[in-house]
């Protein structure tokens, strides 16, 4: 019940800065009786309601995981997060590897047959998307291979 | 004449040889998204997409090929269902009531080619069905004017959110946050920024394919993380597979009638296949009465939600290609398709592009017969893959992703926007909130609010307009009645266990 009280009470906030957002906008000199606003408006209100009703009319508690699983798929995201970032300058053989590693251990924790899921996918997957569907990816950082 | 002049059209596009090698991969991939359990159709076409686009496909070729998926998808669910009581997703989870009972009783192999034919028949009905219903719904269309078009969105919204959750509060609120998506970037109206913050990269508005992405594909693998792969496939047990005439022959009414019922389940916005395969096995459970045995491991409790949820699946692609608004959550990720491709869905398709379309019927027709040539001979190799584990199957997926969503814009910023869509998904989920709704408020959108404000424009900002005619009274009515429905309904509709009661 708490977390349907959390999440509505969140919405419902985000809803009112989008209503705040919404009367920010610019109409524009072009004629037209509803603008811009109205819609946004429209959907605001909408969504602060639903999501009052969310925060007096909350369902059954989900199950949520424990925290060493919570702790496991935050840091399934912050890799996620480094990968989008190493893509460009690493090329895609190395980070891949190691995303994919780390993404199959947290999956079923083996370590040698993670590191072995991360290298094969990400050899398999570069020859697939370079030489079958001829991307234009880059397997290694340009600074050391040019 | 019209038909067979538009079918032969079809048939000349789909059986070049390139169309026709996009078919066949797509049904065996597809075939494989369906039976792995977690991947469903929505989730393979979503994964999917991105990478046809980094091909270069044109249009014709990218529908073949996604509608291909689809279509395998459908036909794949069944498979985990039968050999490892776990569908392969949500509309094969009728098949496992009498399926998984066949299967332990020894007969996996008449079991699978079974669902395999019943999924051949509703799947062919529902194309033929679709070939015969929907250009006629397209000259409906017609008339259909800015305020028909804002209630036909409202009653999508409506359908589909109130059936994909437990609770109208939460599809409405998923619906908000799409729509609510849907109106950052440059407004189309006013050429006036919104919701931007300055951050030029948003100008464009946030692409739905980032967020399709986001939704289906990442936030799966933080559910296979919190869930350590548990679901992983084991005990798969497939003796010879020989094909079951006799029980083929004694469910031939049952696959006609639950190809009907599914048919007509698929073309109302929001019902989907899931509605489908319930309501055929329903059908002839109650058909059948106590005597029938369901629930035990009967061919028609087998035939039934198969033919069922392959009819559902073309009879959703109806609402799609002529109106625009999706049957089904997988319909939704079509569309999204289409409209990337700078197609508009809607009466005007038919006589715009008719190759589009008619290409897409004859390669549909020709997909079904290739899925059953799959389906029922090569279907141990479906079982063996069917054995790749989680840990290797995820981190694919979510890669097959990055590459997919990288190669389309080159910007970190969209894989960022993409991982914080995943998280979001995974909250979403957590708390039985519907993603499909925030998809489809992302897709129509913007359509939606052009309707309103060209509505408004016609009569001078009257909104009396939006109830003018007949047709939109009626969309309203049906709205308002699929959104409250499914409160009375859902004890029934939401409880498949109690089929076996």
């Amino acid at each position: 019940m708490a977390s349907d009280r959390i999440f509505g009470l969140v919405m419902a906030l985000v809803a009112l800065a989008y209503i705040a957002g919404a009367t920010q906008i610019q109409t524009s000199f072009l004629p037209d009786p509803v603008g811009p606003k109205a819609f946004p408006f429209g959907v605001g209100i909408l969504g602060a309601l639903c999501a009052l009703f969310m925060v007096f009319k909350p369902d059954a508690e989900p199950e949520w995981p424990t925290l060493s699983t919570f702790g496991a798929i935050a840091a399934a995201a912050f890799v996620l997060v480094l990968y989008a970032y190493a893509l460009k300058p690493l090329g895609f053989l190395i980070p891949t590897a190691i995303t994919a590693a780390i993404l199959s251990y947290q999956i079923s924790p083996r370590p040698k047959y993670a590191a072995l899921a991360g290298l094969g996918l990400s050899c398999g997957l570069f020859i697939v998307f370079k030489f079958a569907l001829g991307l234009g990816l880059v397997a290694f950082p340009k600074m050391i291979f040019g | 004449m019209d038909l067979f002049s538009n079918l032969a059209m079809g048939f000349a596009i789909a059986l070049s040889p390139y169309t026709l090698m996009l078919a066949i991969i797509g049904c065996f991939l597809g075939t494989i998204i369906g039976a792995l359990p977690g991947l469903g159709p929505s989730n393979g076409v979503a994964i999917l997409i991105p990478v046809t686009f980094t091909l270069g496909l044109d249009a014709t070729s990218a529908l073949v090929l996604m509608t291909s998926v689809y279509y395998g998808a459908m036909y794949g669910g069944r498979i985990s269902s039968i050999l490892l009581n776990i569908p392969g997703d949500e509309p094969a989870l009728m098949t496992t009531l009498d399926g998984y009972p066949m299967a332990k009783a020894g007969r996996a192999g008449d079991a699978l080619v079974l669902s395999g034919v019943a999924s051949f028949v509703g799947a062919l009905l529902a194309t033929i069905g679709l070939m015969l219903l929907a250009p006629m719904l397209a000259r409906v269309a017609y008339v259909f004017g800015p305020s028909e078009y804002f209630a036909l969105y409202l009653l999508a919204f409506c359908t589909l959110g109130g059936m994909a959750s437990n609770n109208q509060a939460k599809a409405a609120i998923a619906s908000c946050i799409g729509l609510g998506i849907s109106t950052v970037g440059i407004s189309s109206g006013s050429v006036m920024p919104r919701f931007t913050g300055g951050n030029l990269h948003i100008y464009d508005g946030i692409d739905f394919l980032v967020a399709i992405v986001g939704l289906f594909a990442i936030a799966e693998i933080f559910f296979f993380i919190e869930d350590h792969g548990k679901n992983s496939p084991v005990g798969v047990d497939l003796e010879k597979t020989t094909v079951p005439w006799k029980d083929i022959w004694e469910t031939k009414w049952t696959m006609l009638r639950s190809s009907g019922v599914g048919f007509v389940a698929g073309i109302l916005p929001g019902a989907g296949a899931s509605l489908g395969s319930f309501l055929a096995y329903m059908t002839e459970k109650a058909i059948a009465g106590k005597d029938g045995g369901f629930g035990t491991g009967v061919a028609k409790g087998i035939a039934a939600p198969e033919a069922g949820n392959n009819a559902a699946a073309g009879g959703a692609l109806v609402p799609m290609l002529t109106l625009g608004v999706p049957g089904s959550g997988t319909t939704a990720v079509l569309l999204a398709l289409l409209m990337t491709l700078n197609i508009t869905p809607g009466p005007t398709l038919f006589t715009d592009q008719p190759e589009v379309v008619w290409g897409l019927i004859a390669s549909l027709l020709i997909a079904n017969i290739v899925l059953l040539l799959m389906n029922v001979p090569m279907v141990k190799i479906f079982v063996k893959i069917l054995m790749v584990p989680p840990a290797i199957l995820l981190p694919g997926v979510t890669m097959v992703s990055f590459v997919g969503i990288y190669s389309l814009s080159g910007s970190y910023f969209d894989l960022l926007l993409m991982i914080g869509f995943g998280v979001l998904g995974y909250v979403l989920r957590k708390l039985d909130i519907p993603t499909v709704p925030v998809i489809l408020g992302i897709l129509l959108g913007g359509n939606m609010e052009d309707a309103l404000r060209r509505a408004m424009t016609l009569s001078d900002g009257e909104w009396t307009y939006l109830f003018s005619s007949n047709i939109s009274i009626g969309l309203w009515v049906a709205a308002i009645v699929g959104f409250v429905a499914p409160m009375f309904l859902r004890n029934v509709l939401r409880k498949p266990q109690r089929v076996t009661d």
